[in-house]
Formats: structure tokens, sequence, C-alpha cells
């Protein structure tokens, strides 16, 4: 057990070093560094949420699960009416009360991709939004890579970029150097969306996955304000009842 | 009670004490109350059990005259029987023999509150729950089955207790049961696709 | 069939039938309105009763968690998600039980200062802080098993690392590894009877030795600021001068602790509830897999101080032995403190020091526990736990050496 033990901290310690490792020369890469940009993505926003949910359905789900959310819990928190979530979000076979699971099995993904693609329920919550964010904008041509593509925020990725047609290919440019680090992009064919639209494509998709991994997100939060808002109220009534009985007290 | 004050001197303002600990305890207690409300509406059934309770959809296309099938709609089991025509026009006779011919003091939706107790006359849908204790009734469509004597018309037997019930689901004279099976909210979206679970809105075709 | 001299509606009515059945005022004068407490209270002794008032909150929310919540392997991940997201309020009911549990401790650790700044653990009070660090350690064993039960990979590796502690025990440590998990490896026995332990029997526990703390309390009676004790002075009705009723001047005190409690409370559950990762850990919104260790593996952050010590020391079983004695010399405190005075107002400028440092040590390991075991960070470890040691060690020294104030003769209070 003792070596057990001792093997487990050895490793820890490993994927520790290397984690930090990666993440230093990641963070020293000049001119704003892709590890800054951040989704800014808004749960109350439901007019993203609806183009975030049928992003997700048309270039998504065909290998990735939201296996913890029922179509009918989407289309009543992001109000898309019945017709058009059966007409334009429904997967084939799936009927409104499922939930959002691809017809990929797991191990067709596992032979096609060497990975079966991971259910992105809790995406958001396992690594924040801002990493979603940055893995959809930091595809880049690898020529070393198997599928021809590689990714800043997951080295090494089995996901090929799926969404090239609509951001286009970039090439990504290192420095020179035994460490070699992220300098810039350039794109080499550009795509169907010009870069800003790409970018609000990526931001509502996040806004979506970050709904999917809390769908109480956006209630929880205006729920929150009337109960601090009651707790005021009580507390004040609390602190002068206090102040008169404490009169007393001499 | 004693909160006298420590010491005397000063009056004590009684009404501004009273009113500060009225007003404190009402709101204290009306926080209470929005607190107990998650916990007492987190016994609702959730999401999952209401996804599982949704309105289901039952092919009566390969259900033969005669023939009955049982299915499960939100944890109840529910008979779904093809009656003959025969069966059908029996019922009307059964009157005298009944203890609620007319359904007045069972429950069905109101568009099955008919001779037949159903929307086709052939098609009947009943919770397969004896109204006495709620075992599950037993079927005897054969028309003067042995077992159940020569007059029989067909209909349903509860092992339990000896109920007896018509092919409409309507309790017969000297069972313990006292109200005729009950009916699920049902409607067809086509002629051979039933629905259990959503009312039909109109009478039957 | 009653008598009719049993029959008290017609003198004094239910209140008389009640208290000839059950002692509800005698308990109420004794314990309320006829315990005296010193006058002086501060907003360190808020502390106390709040902590009890999360206890409620857990016991309440825990109870509804385990009405939807499966104890299993294959089903504890999916049914905290179902709580979440299916079950009707139950977001609400699982954040209340994820945030009070981090309020517990920061309950439960801003109550131990307190009885730290003002010597509230001297005597008489010596079994008044034993029975509080009983609490506390009944408080850490619940805490680490709640965590288990989510099943996620937090969960799952930190069970994997809290258990294997045990196996640094000599000789019998991996027997009693096995037994603890009931398998191999962690697996659905363990989850089960964390489970178990968990709702059941540690409640059990922490609900009597509540019962004790508050039952030696009122035997010697609340220490106060300034550390002296109020029956030394007492008046002419044989009462202690400086007390006053507990009901009603520190019942509606309190309520307005709990009101600006509850404000705090209610801000994390309903705006931050995972604290930026701190109260809910973000590894543990993947399930438990026993194939892939997470990047940055560390225990929930009231643990972390203790966990920086075992990192801190480059010898497996010295490091549990060192971060089992952090604990076990809490317990010797009434004793190694020294002081002719308990309250720190009235100790020399060594005792100040000194928990100075050491509050700044138990901060620092606290952050260095969480962060990543990098080379200057496990020496910056090594200098605060021998702080944190050194508080203790040295105290039966600088707290005899120090010039001391004289402690007053009645407490300070400005009314």
């Amino acid at each position: 057990m003792a070596k057990a033990m001792r093997h487990f901290i050895f490793t820890a310690a490993v994927a520790l070093t290397l984690a930090l490792g990666s993440s230093a020369e990641a963070a020293s890469g000049p001119g704003g560094a892709w590890t800054q940009w951040t989704a800014g993505n808004d749960v109350s926003n439901i007019a993203s949420l609806q183009r975030g949910a049928a992003n997700f359905m048309g270039h998504c789900a065909g290998c990735h699960s939201v296996k913890y959310l029922r179509y009918s819990r989407m289309s009543a928190d992001l109000k898309i009416p019945d017709e058009q979530l059966e007409s334009k979000l429904l997967l084939p076979g799936s009927k409104r009360n499922d939930y959002i699971t691809t017809a990929l099995a797991p191990a067709d993904g596992e032979a096609w991709f060497g990975k079966a693609p991971p259910d992105l329920s809790l995406i958001t919550r396992a690594k924040g939004t801002d990493y979603v964010y940055q893995f959809l904008k930091t595809f880049y041509a690898d020529p070393k890579s198997a599928n021809g593509t590689n990714n800043l925020a997951l080295p090494g990725t089995a996901m090929p970029h799926v969404l090239s047609s609509l951001q286009g290919v970039q090439a990504a440019k290192f420095s020179e150097g035994e460490h070699p680090h992220w300098e810039s992009f350039e794109l080499l064919e550009p795509g169907q969306l010009s870069p800003e639209a790409y970018d609000g494509f990526v931001r509502d998709t996040v806004n979506f996955l970050d709904y999917a991994g809390e769908p109480v997100k956006a209630q929880r939060q205006s729920l929150g304000i009337w109960v601090i808002l009651f707790l005021l109220v009580f507390t004040g009534f609390a602190y002068l009842l206090k102040k008169e009985y404490w009169k007393d007290v001499k | 009670m004693s909160d006298e004050p420590m010491k005397a001197g000063e009056e004590v303002d009684l009404s501004r004490r009273n009113f500060l600990t009225a007003a404190t305890v009402a709101t204290g207690a009306v926080g209470a109350a929005f607190t107990l409300v998650p916990f007492i509406a987190s016994w609702k059934p959730s999401e999952r059990a209401r996804a599982l309770g949704a309105p289901l959809e039952i092919d009566l296309s390969k259900l033969e005259p005669g023939q009955m099938v049982t299915q499960s709609w939100r944890k109840q089991p529910i008979y779904v029987v093809r009656r003959t025509p025969e069966a059908v026009a029996k019922l009307e006779g059964l009157g005298a023999s009944l203890k609620d011919p007319s359904s007045e003091a069972s429950t069905q939706p109101d568009y099955t509150k008919n001779a037949q107790r159903s929307l086709k006359p052939e098609v009947l849908v009943v919770y397969a729950a004896c109204t006495h204790l709620g075992c599950l009734p037993k079927q005897y469509f054969t028309q003067a089955d042995p077992e159940m004597g020569a007059d029989w018309p067909g209909g349903f037997f509860c092992p339990c207790h000896g109920s007896r019930f018509d092919l409409a689901g309507r309790v017969f004279n000297g069972s313990p049961a006292s109200a005729n099976l009950g009916i699920p909210p049902h409607s067809f979206t086509s002629d051979s696709t039933l629905v259990i679970g959503i009312d039909a809105t109109q009478g039957a075709a | 069939m009653a008598a009719s001299s049993d029959n008290a509606t017609d003198k004094g009515g239910f209140r008389v039938w009640l208290n000839k059945r059950l002692p509800v005022d005698e308990f109420v004068a004794s314990q309320l309105t006829g315990y005296l407490a010193p006058k002086n209270f501060n907003i360190w002794y808020f502390f106390g009763s709040l902590a009890l008032l999360v206890f409620v909150i857990q016991i309440l929310s825990g109870i509804f968690l385990t009405m939807h919540y499966k104890p299993s392997e294959l089903m504890a991940f999916d049914s905290v998600e179902y709580i979440m997201r299916e079950v009707e309020w139950g977001w609400l009911i699982r954040y209340m039980h994820s945030t009070g549990a981090s309020f517990f401790f920061i309950m439960v650790y801003l109550h131990m200062f307190r009885a730290m700044i003002y010597g509230s653990y001297r005597a008489p009070r010596e079994l008044l802080w034993i029975l509080g660090m009983l609490l506390y350690l009944a408080l850490m064993a619940e805490a680490f098993m709640g965590y288990v039960l989510p099943w996620g990979n937090m969960s799952y590796w930190g069970a994997q690392v809290i258990v294997n502690l045990f196996g640094t025990i000599p000789v019998v440590g991996p027997a009693i590894v096995e037994w603890i998990r009931g398998d191999y490896g962690i697996a659905d026995s363990t989850l089960n009877r964390f489970f178990a332990l968990h709702v059941i029997a540690v409640p059990f526990a922490i609900a009597f030795l509540i019962l004790m703390h508050l039952v030696a309390l009122r035997q010697t009676g609340s220490n106060n600021p300034d550390g002296i004790e109020i029956k030394a002075k007492l008046g002419p009705d044989g009462k202690p001068i400086d007390g006053i009723p507990f009901h009603p001047y520190y019942t509606i005190k309190d309520l307005v602790g709990v009101g600006v409690f509850l404000i705090f409370f209610c801000g994390v559950m309903f705006f931050v509830p995972t604290f930026g990762g701190l109260f809910l850990e973000k590894p543990n919104f993947e399930a438990a897999n026993a194939l892939s260790t997470p990047e940055h593996i560390a225990p929930v952050w009231y643990f972390t101080a203790f966990y920086a010590m075992l990192r801190a020391v480059p010898d497996q079983q010295m490091g549990a032995l060192l971060m089992l004695l952090a604990i076990v010399v809490l317990f010797f405190l009434p004793w190694l403190d020294r002081s002719p005075v308990k309250s720190i107002r009235y100790k020399g400028i060594l005792s100040k020091i000194a928990l100075t440092l050491f509050v700044i040590a138990f901060i620092a390991l606290s952050y260095l526990g969480l962060a990543p075991a990098s080379d200057l960070y496990v020496i910056l470890a090594r200098v605060f736990t021998a702080i944190y040691f050194a508080f203790f060690i040295l105290m039966p020294w600088y707290t005899r050496i120090e010039k001391t104030k004289p402690a007053p003769e009645r407490v300070t209070y400005h009314g």
C-alpha cells in the first residue's frame, strides 16, 4: 500500500510539474496570450442561449451528448417554441422528454477518433467557460498531427476542427528556440464567418454549455437578490430590537 | 419571562419594544415559512418522474377483437381491450345486474361517460386496479365461462375478493367493490393510435 | 378517566397542566432567563451559536438530500446531478448543504480563535475546550465522508489519499486500509459505509457532543473578553453584578448575528456556490475515475493547513504523524498556557506576537495546501509548520516570562 501511495504521490507530482510548466509557458506568450481570452457569456441572455443551442445541436451533438439535460427542460428554459424544437433541434429518434444523447456509440467514437467524445453536460463546471471558449478558438493546422489539426488549449486533442468551415483554417506561429511558445495565428483559408462572427458563434455555444452545466443558474441569481433584500429587512428589525433591549444594560 | 430592566432610571418604551418584537418575529416567521417551501416542494414528482409519466402512445393496429394488452402509465397498470361487436352489443342489456350502470358514482373522464364507457365503442381503456382494494382483475372474456357461470357475459374477475366487472369495467351486484373501474385520460391521434395521458377534446367519434 | 384535580384548565390553564408534566418553565428559567452571561460579549461571541445554526441547516438539508441521493458507485454521481436538475428546488437544498459545510468550518475556526484570544480554554473550562476539540474532530470526519458522497473525481481521489494515510500506521496499516475500504480499492462498499456514517453515526456523535459542550458551558459559565470570572463579583442579591440574563439580551443579540450570517450564507449560496472552486472543486464535476487522477489534487480549504504539513515532510510516516500531532497538540492548550491572565488584552507582547504568528502560519499553510507542491512552497510550508508548533511548544515559556497587565476587577463594558 505504501508503495502504491508513493507511486501515486510521484505521479501526481509529475502531473503537477507538467501542468505548471505548460501554463507558465503559455502565459509568457506575448501579444495578448490566448490564455487570457475570456468567454464573457451571460446565461440570462435568452437569445444567445437559443443561438447556442442551435449551434450545439447542429455542430456538436453528432458526437457529444449533454446527457443530464432534457430537450423539454431546454425548450422551456430557453423559450424555444415546440415546432422549432421538433423541426430543428430534436436529434433523429429523440422525443421531447429525452435527454440530449448523441447517436454516436462510444465504441465507434473510440474507433474513429481514438477516444470517445466526452459528454459535455458539466464541461463548463469542470473546466470553466473560458477554457471551452479558448479551446474552440485555438485549433490550428498542424501537419505533425494525425488529423492535421492541433489545439493550444488541449494539445494533442483527438478532436478534429469540426468548425473549420466556419472559422477557416489558421496556422499558429511559434517563437524560435528550445521552448517555443505561441505568438500569433494566421488565417490560411477564410471560413464562412468573419473572425468577429465566429467569436459570437463560440460565445453563444459556450453560453449554452454554461446553461447546460447548471440550468438553474440564471434563476438562482435572480432569486438570490430577493432573499438578500428580505434578510436585510429582517436583520434591520432584529438590530433595532437589540438596540432597544440593550438600553437596559448599563 | 424576567425581562425587567437591569437598572431603573430611564423609562422603558414598552410600545416600541413590543412593536419591534412583533416586527422581528413576524418577519422571521415569514422567512421560515418561505424556507419550508423548497423542502416541501422537493417531494413533488421530479422532472424525471414527470418525463416518465409523459403521455403514452399505443399502436392498436395489431390488437385483434377479443384481445387485451396491459400497459403501464404513471406506475399504474392499464388494460386496453378491443371488444368484439357482440360483446359491445351485450353491454346494453346488463343494466339491472350492475351496481352503477350509468357510472354516476364512478371516476372517468366525461367523454367516456356513455353506454360503452369508451371513445370508440370497441376499445376499452381502464385502470387495471380493482376499485375494492387495488388488486389486478383477471380477464374472463369468454361468455358463459365455465368458472363464472352460464349467465356470465364476459368481463373481469378480481381474484382477491371476488369482485366482478363487465367488459365496460362496470361492477356487478354482489361484488365487494362498489365503483366501476377507473378510466385514465386518453385520446386517439389516428384510428389505431391510442394516447394515454392526453384528454380527448371531443367525444367519441 | 382524569381525576378532577388533574384537570388544570380551571386553575392556570394549559401552562400549569404542561409544567406539571414537563418542566418547560423551569428549563427556561434555569437555562435562558436565569442563566447569567457576562454583559461584555463582543463580536467574537456570535460564532458558537452560529455554528449551532449551521448544524441545524446541515441536518435539515442533509435529511432532504438523502431522500434523493443514491449511495452506490454506479448511481451516486448521476443522483447528485438529478438533485441539481430534476428534483424541484433540489439545487437549493444541495447548495445549502455544500455551502453549509464550508460555513460550518468558518464558524468553528472563528469560535476556536475566540477561545484562544480570550483564554476560554483555561481552568475551569479545560473540559469545555476538550469537548469542543472532539467536536472539531467529529466535524472533520463528517466533512471528509460527506465529501466522498458526490462521487466526483476529487471525491474518489480524496478518499484514496486520506484512507491511505491510515496505511502509514506501522504493521497493521495496510490491513486497516483494506478494512476501511471493504475492497482492494476505493469502491462501492467504501461509499456505502461512508454514507451510513455520514448520515447517521457521526451526526449523532456531533449532536451528543454539542449537548455535552453546552452542559459543560452552563456548569462553568461563559468566559468573556476580559478573561475574568463574573462569579467573583456578586451583587447584594447573590448574583454576578456583571451578568445579564441570556434571554432576552443574548437571544436577541444572536438574532442580529443570525441575520448578518444568513446574508453572507445566502450571498454565497445564490451567487457563488462554488466559491471559485474553493467550496465545490472543479474536478468534482467529473465522475469518479480510478484511471485518472485530477491534475491538481488538494483537499477542501478547511483541511489544507494540515495537508500542507503532510506535504512538507519528506517522509510519508513522519508526515502523517506530524499532521496528527498538529491536531493533538490543540488538546493540551489548557495546560500549555501558564500566563497569570487569560485574555490577550492583558497578556504581554510575547503572547501577542506568538498568536499573530500562529494565525499567519495557519492561514499561510491553508493557502500552501491549496497550491501546487513546488520547491519554494514546500520550504515555506516547513517554515510555517515550525511556527505552528513553536506556538504551542514555547507557550509554557513565553506566557510565564512575559510582563502582563493586571486583569480588571470588573468586566470592561461601555454601554
